[in-house]
């Protein structure tokens, strides 16, 4: 297990990139002792996201799937927590147990779908295409649920407006409720998040991830040397949309409401900003960038989401334009050249750089 | 008589659905067929062509020369677009894709930076009439007769004149096309104009029926994406085709069910086509006929 926690598939390996990871999460979860709640409700804003855009990477830049809709499965997990909370309330624990089963649904929808498309024979750019059309017609679908006739049990899905007051995460002890909210939330994100960096930094580098970057190359030759590319890309499919339900449920959590536009066009172009910001072969250059990013815009929102946007869409068109490897990956790579960073040459990468 | 009224009706609803399928993918299809490129900006060029049709008209233009406003603009902007971006990222389609993408975002919301969310909308013209105490839009009626227009001057366009035949030479072989003189980076420059301008049409079209929000493009982009996978590549093959059916689908799943379930009909649809004919309506007719 641990020997994989790096390898040819992961930038980053060593004493003093491990010195630098544990310096970093240590730092993370000593933000709620001095930082003002606001602020740490903020940090926990940022980390939500990471998960959807992490899977992306492993989807995109790994697999070579690069699906345009992963806000499906964020919206359907965001949802179904806030459907199936307000129906079984915060008492007896069953928050976490509405948090697991929230996240099952899109991990159906992933394989179902996936299913559809990998054995069906729909290829690169179709992928893209019917996956953003199943989350627009998912948003359309969610914003004319105004209507009182559409209620689930207890839950309201108020359309356009979208659903609030579900229930935070609660252990329920005889002296008292532990409510996740504000820190204690807060520190379990990021031990999801870290938990999830690290399982992916392992995945990445196992004989899976070699895998999924030979279909990433040549699909056929996958093939042709035996491997169930279709197998493969429809797990990396599921995988995708579980950590893009994982932060849908999170998101909702956070903020204590869903909003149809979380699944709309614009909401569906920022994972993949972020993950080409930063570089989509590389699950950390990913989590940095989609940090920062989700750091900037929400500075820039104080304006007006339009500025943040307009903002995205220009980092998107440079990246694409400038630094078709990301931002980060490129920054990184420079620096290792100057052997600031230690990194040792590897011919996989190699090659897999000069194929981009 | 009151059978054929509501056969009119049922008519009218298809013609409705087809021609907003034609028109809303035409743009589309003809930049996929040539290139590739699924362009992500392509509700923005319509979005273009419907308030440059406003703006004008509201200065004092007579509609039709409005609309023309409204094309030749967003073709304009599609030619510079390309020679900009698009052009450099020839060799990396998901790049490509990517870049409209960016393009679409930095429209729409530049656009509501710009002039607000909407626009103050101009009249439906023509009025309407009336069968059998159901009222039409004479507008609308007319729309799908414009729908087969200019799936004919199309047909015309890539059959008939020299810059049809070099395109089609350069979609079935672009290296043997370039190898015979072909100067294909022109074509796809003018295949991308042609496409944003087309766009730009169905904005002018629709700009009297709707109201023009920089959020515009999205109301469209569902269903031109579904004509386009359906079609396939070959645009004069599929496109008509492709929209007929899907209206009828849409056509009936709305008239029983609701706007909702017509749109998820034609999602499913697209999902199941796919999975027998992967290159769509075209490809299913090309097949066997040994050309690509």
């Amino acid at each position: 297990m641990l020997p994989n926690l790096s390898g040819p598939q992961t930038l980053g390996k060593g004493p003093l990139f491990w010195v630098l990871f544990f310096a970093a999460v240590i730092a993370a979860a000593g933000v709620p002792l001095f930082a003002s709640s606001f602020a740490v409700s903020n940090f926990s804003y940022f980390l939500v996201w990471t998960f959807m855009a992490m899977g992306l990477s492993l989807m995109w830049g790994y697999a070579g799937i690069l699906s345009f809709g992963q806000t499906a499965f964020f919206g359907l997990a965001g949802y179904a927590y806030g459907v199936i909370s307000i129906n079984w309330g915060d008492a007896h624990g069953l928050t976490w147990a509405a948090l697991l089963a929230s996240l099952t649904l899109p991990v159906i929808l992933a394989s179902v779908l996936g299913y559809l498309i990998f054995y069906g024979g729909i290829r690169e750019v179709f992928v893209g295409i019917v996956t953003l059309s199943v989350t627009l017609v998912f948003e359309t679908f969610m914003a004319q649920t105004a209507g009182p006739e559409w209620t689930i049990g207890e839950a309201r899905l108020n359309g356009f407006n979208g659903m609030s007051g579900m229930p935070a995460l609660t252990i329920n002890f005889h002296s008292g409720d532990l409510i996740f909210d504000g820190s204690p939330f807060y520190w379990l994100l990021l031990a999801l998040v870290v938990l999830a960096y690290l399982g992916l930094r392992v995945l990445v580098n196992s004989r899976f991830g070699n895998v999924l970057v030979a279909i990433r190359e040549n699909p056929e030759r996958a093939e042709m040397l035996g491997y169930n590319i279709r197998f493969y890309q429809l797990i990396v499919f599921t995988i995708g949309g579980f950590f893009a339900g994982l932060s849908g449920a999170f998101y909702t959590l956070w903020g204590s409401y869903i909003t149809p536009s979380s699944m709309g066009l614009n909401a569906a172009a920022l994972p993949i900003i972020w993950v080409a910001a930063g570089g989509r072969t590389d699950i950390t250059a990913v989590l940095v960038s989609t940090i920062a990013l989700t750091w900037v815009s929400q500075q820039l929102a104080i304006y007006g989401s339009q500025y943040a946007l307009v903002l995205m869409g220009i980092v998107l068109l440079l990246v694409v334009l400038f630094a078709p490897n990301g931002f980060v990956v490129s920054v990184w790579r420079s620096l290792s050249k100057r052997s600031f960073v230690r990194e040792a040459a590897d011919p996989v990468r190699k090659f897999t750089s000069a194929a981009d | 008589m009151d059978f054929l009224y509501y056969a009119y009706a049922a008519f009218y609803q298809f013609a409705d659905a087809f021609s907003f399928l034609v028109l809303s993918g035409i743009g589309l299809a003809v930049i996929f067929g040539m290139m590739g490129v699924i362009n992500l900006a392509h509700g923005e060029f319509i979005m273009c062509g419907a308030y440059v049709t406003v703006l004008s008209a509201r200065a004092g233009l007579p509609l039709p020369f409005a609309m023309v406003c409204g094309t030749l603009s967003s073709g304009l902007v599609g030619l510079v677009l390309e020679r900009l971006i698009i052009r450099r990222l020839y060799q990396r389609l998901f790049d490509s894709i990517v870049a409209t993408w960016a393009i679409s975002i930095i429209a729409t919301q530049g656009m509501l930076i710009v002039a607000g969310p909407s626009l103050e909308g101009i009249k439906t013209p023509f009025g309407s009439f009336e069968l059998g105490g159901i009222s039409f839009s004479v507008y609308r009626a007319m729309l799908p007769a414009v729908a087969l227009l200019l799936l004919g001057a199309l047909y015309w366009l890539f059959v008939r004149t020299r810059f049809g035949i070099h395109s089609r030479a350069a979609m079935q072989d672009a290296d043997m096309a370039k190898a015979l003189g072909v100067s294909t980076n022109a074509i796809y420059s003018k295949t991308f104009g042609l496409g944003a301008a087309l766009a730009g049409l169905t904005g002018a079209l629709y700009a009297p029926t709707m109201t023009a929000v920089p959020t515009m493009g999205s109301a469209f982009i569902v269903q031109s994406f579904v004509t386009v996978v359906v079609s396939g590549a070959d645009v004069m093959l599929g496109l008509a085709p492709s929209a007929a059916a899907l209206g009828l689908i849409q056509a009936l799943l709305t008239g029983f069910h609701g706007q909702l379930i017509g749109q998820i009909g034609l999602l499913v649809t697209v999902i199941l086509v796919v999975r027998i004919m992967p290159t769509g309506i075209s490809g299913f007719f090309l097949r066997g006929s040994g050309s690509k």
